[in-house]
């Protein structure tokens, strides 16, 4: 009764302490391990226009909408004085800024912060049969014309789409009389889509900004995605190139202007941007911030940076206890005190692991002979344990003094060492040391040390302090062990030695 | 490992762990503690329960009541100083001879007033309670043991340990004291256990340090199984009593047997050890699990002993329900 109420509360525990790190990890995207980095965009937009005279303005620019392969986590409006209102949905977002009075050179911004990953998906696109376009005479039968040489370079859909762009680059009597004499990059792309069109094949033409790193007045480029019947293919208008380089953001889901400015004169839009390299972890926490709000409240991450380091070591305890209680109950190594073990780990991060065993092993022996000094004075309980603690404070101001003489710098970081467990584990082990023998104290004190340099050995990776800090719900299922644990009644591996002689004598 | 570990099981051999969640904590209710820990609760309750203890001197609870100490002792040449609170044995000191105010211990040592009074203090601020709260001190009847461990024993007394399971005296062992231990009868201190057939009073072969089974007293040479113990009946019938007297299922009793005044009741232990199945070279868990059935119904404790005795005659294997 007691152990199936106890199973089912360490599944519980187990399950919700599970469940809440698989859903920050594989749905929020906290990575595992420290230091992941993340490819971090930021794009800006800049539309200047001036006005001569004071007078209203109205600017609308669109907004990337679900790009494929990025994630916006960040958008930034600059624009002062400028009213802002955000219209469309779906396919089409868009920012209008407003003003009733404006003069001279104005600039508005937009800013795009971006991560690279799979974000929402693109939104849907009509793949009904296009219309035949009807063009009059003599374009009708040029395109006609045209259609019937691409469709004699192609097989399929996706060839045909990509030697209608590569034909629209030509620039032969049948493209001038299509195109006339100046074509750009958008009547070409135009021309490609009619061609795409007249053989009845869904497609469309989008804007993409080419990234890289530090690059202004970078311009928008026409693609254009063509539907095979199953998916959505994506070519460059220029030369027939398929598929979206991972470099290419999809800025607009549409051939219209991206932006439009009412009221003002000398308009222009211009792109920069910047590569940054963030942790991922940050950019995890930045997009949950953006996506479940309530969740990133809840989080340690959110402390002040000074507490976040006290509790990523505070953190590390319930680890060494449990540790501890794998070392005492399974194993049965026997330790000075309880957690003793978990507080000299914690004092060997400092020092180090060797240094550490060697300060304590110092520390303690010298404790201890003064110990048995002190005792032959007949001092009183608490007046020697005061006594010793003040020995062993001394003890490590000598320690460090003299490694610091010597110019090893690893002295110096003792100041941490729990003075006041030493000074009680010196007690401890000469009482131990009178009553059972010094065979049992020596024992006892090298269990404590084995132990704690377990425990180090574990606190110690880096990775672990890192998973504790961002996952604690973990700490739930460390607790459903240790109550599992604590429910343990097999045999003590030491006691497999200590009961040897009885192995046998069952028969 | 995976193999001894299974033939542990087979034998019925209780680890720590076992004995802790699935026999102490469940028999026995932390209230009932203090009457176990708190020795001189103990021997109140038993004398209050018509079991024979070592007559107490007095007790001493602070540092100005040492004064006391002197009148207490006055007209005793020997007495132990034992701490109410002590665990293991720790802190006991045995006085056997008192001379031009020296005091000897049972270990030879000489006790000037001086070191005896900072042993006491220290005992009374707590060092030898468990937690370390401040104690107090008893001072009580000196045990003349019985000669019947002379020849197996170094000096000190050898005492007796008995397991009782639910009012069943379920194991035993004598534990030796040697030159390694000072004259105490404690197996961490270097004494030898020796089992007990229960049914006889009858002791098997030694267990020392390192579990090395000796049929020799390491230091006298005397050898040490076959000795039959005096009074056993009413030694297991003490043993018993204590169930009633502490309400706990799973305890240690710890008797000495006196030349004059027969066996008498040392101490308790709510937490006894599992050395006892080294001794006796034999599982609890083997032998509990044949009591379980009686323990079923009440018994008075000389039923209890008899059937415990009965059970053992016939080597605890199957039984009939009596």
């Amino acid at each position: 009764m007691k152990l199936r109420h106890l199973l089912i509360l360490v599944l519980m525990l187990t399950a919700t302490g599970m469940g809440l790190f698989l859903f920050k990890w594989q749905v929020l995207g906290f990575p595992v391990q420290a230091h992941r980095d993340a490819d971090t965009w930021t794009v800006e937009a800049r539309v200047s226009f001036s006005r001569a005279t004071a007078g209203p303005v109205k600017v609308t620019l669109q907004l990337p909408t679900a790009p494929p392969g990025f994630v916006i986590f960040d958008e930034q409006f600059i624009s002062r004085g400028y009213g802002l209102a955000m219209e469309g949905s779906g396919a089409a977002r868009r920012a209008m800024w407003a003003v009733r009075r404006a003069q001279g050179d104005q600039a508005l911004y937009y800013r795009a912060t971006l991560f690279r990953g799979q974000g929402p998906a693109p939104p849907a696109h009509s793949t009904a049969f296009p219309a035949v376009p009807q063009l009059e005479e003599p374009y009708a039968s040029a395109l006609q014309d045209l259609v019937g040489r691409v469709r004699q370079e192609s097989a399929d859909i996706a060839t045909f789409a990509s030697a209608a762009m590569r034909v629209a680059q030509e620039s032969d009597d049948t493209m001038r009389l299509l195109l006339g004499d100046r074509p750009d990059a958008l009547a070409r792309a135009q021309l490609v889509l009619n061609v795409l069109h007249s053989a009845r094949i869904p497609s469309k033409i989008i804007q993409a900004l080419r990234l890289g790193d530090d690059r202004r007045d970078v311009p928008l480029e026409y693609w254009i995605m063509v539907h095979t019947g199953e998916e959505w293919l994506y070519f460059d208008s220029r030369d027939g190139t398929r598929g979206l380089p991972a470099n290419l953001l999809v800025w607009a889901w549409n051939a219209e202007p991206v932006f439009e400015v009412e009221g003002a004169r000398s308009i222009a839009v211009s792109f920069s941007m910047r590569y940054t390299i963030e942790d991922a972890l940050h950019v995890a926490e930045r997009r949950t911030a953006l996506k479940h709000p309530r969740i990133m409240e809840f989080s340690l991450l959110d402390l002040p940076l000074q507490t976040q380091s006290l509790y990523s070591i505070l953190l590390l305890v319930p680890l060494g206890a449990l540790l501890v209680v794998v070392l005492r109950n399974v194993i049965g190594i026997s330790t000075f005190g309880t957690f003793m073990p978990v507080l000299v780990a914690m004092a060997f991060r400092e020092t180090r692991l060797l240094n550490g065993v060697l300060l304590f092993v110092i520390i303690v022996a010298i404790g201890l002979s003064i110990r048995f000094y002190l005792e032959r004075l007949r001092l009183l309980l608490v007046p020697r344990l005061a006594a010793v603690l003040t020995v062993v404070v001394l003890l490590m101001g000598v320690v460090s003094m003299m490694s610091h003489r010597l110019g090893m710098e690893v002295g110096l970081s003792v100041a941490l060492f729990p003075m006041v467990i030493i000074a009680m584990t010196i007690e401890r082990m000469s009482i131990i040391w009178e009553e059972r023998g010094p065979a049992e104290a020596m024992k006892e004190g090298v269990g404590t040390l084995i132990a704690a340099a377990v425990i180090y050995a574990v606190m110690i990776q880096p990775g672990v302090r890192y998973f504790l800090l961002v996952f604690p719900e973990i700490l739930l299922v460390l607790l459903a062990a240790i109550l599992l644990l604590g429910r343990y009644t097999g045999y003590r591996l030491t006691e497999l030695v200590r009961f040897r002689a009885l192995a046998g004598g069952g028969k | 490992m995976w193999r001894r570990w299974r033939a542990l099981n087979e034998a019925g051999v209780m680890g720590i762990n076992r004995r802790n969640a699935d026999f102490i904590m469940r028999l026995n209710p932390r209230r009932n503690y203090p009457i176990v820990d708190n020795k001189l609760l103990t021997k109140a309750l038993a004398i209050e329960h018509g079991v024979p203890v070592p007559a107490l001197y007095g007790a001493i609870a602070t540092p100005r009541e040492l004064r006391l100490l002197p009148g207490m002792i006055a007209d005793k040449q020997d007495f132990v100083l034992k701490p109410a609170h002590g665990s293991q044995g720790d802190g006991i000191i045995v006085i056997v001879d008192r001379r031009k105010g020296r005091y000897r211990t049972s270990g030879g040592r000489l006790l000037d007033w001086d070191e005896l009074e900072h042993h006491l203090t220290n005992a009374l601020s707590g060092q030898f309670s468990l937690g370390g709260l401040p104690d107090k001190v008893m001072v009580e009847y000196r045990v003349l043991f019985d000669p019947i461990f002379d020849e197996v024993s170094f000096q000190g007394v050898p005492d007796l340990r008995i397991i009782v399971y639910r009012g069943f005296p379920v194991m035993c062992m004598v534990r030796l004291p040697t030159r390694q231990s000072d004259g105490k009868a404690n197996l961490h201190q270097g004494a030898v256990g020796a089992g007990i057939n229960v049914a006889t009073g009858v002791t098997l072969p030694a267990v020392g340090v390192g579990n090395v089974v000796l049929d020799e007293h390491p230091d006298t040479g005397a050898v040490i199984s076959g000795r039959t113990i005096p009074h056993w009946r009413q030694i297991l019938l003490m043993a018993a009593r204590c169930y009633e007297l502490t309400g706990l299922g799973y305890l240690g009793a710890d008797i000495v047997l006196d030349a004059e005044r027969g066996p008498l009741l040392l101490e308790l232990n709510a937490r006894p050890g599992l050395n006892v199945q080294i001794a006796n070279q034999d599982g609890l868990r083997r032998r509990i699990a044949m009591l379980d059935p009686l323990a079923e119904r009440s018994h008075s404790p000389e039923e209890r002993v008899a059937l415990a005795r009965d059970l053992a005659r016939r080597g605890y294997t199957a039984h009939r329900a009596a």
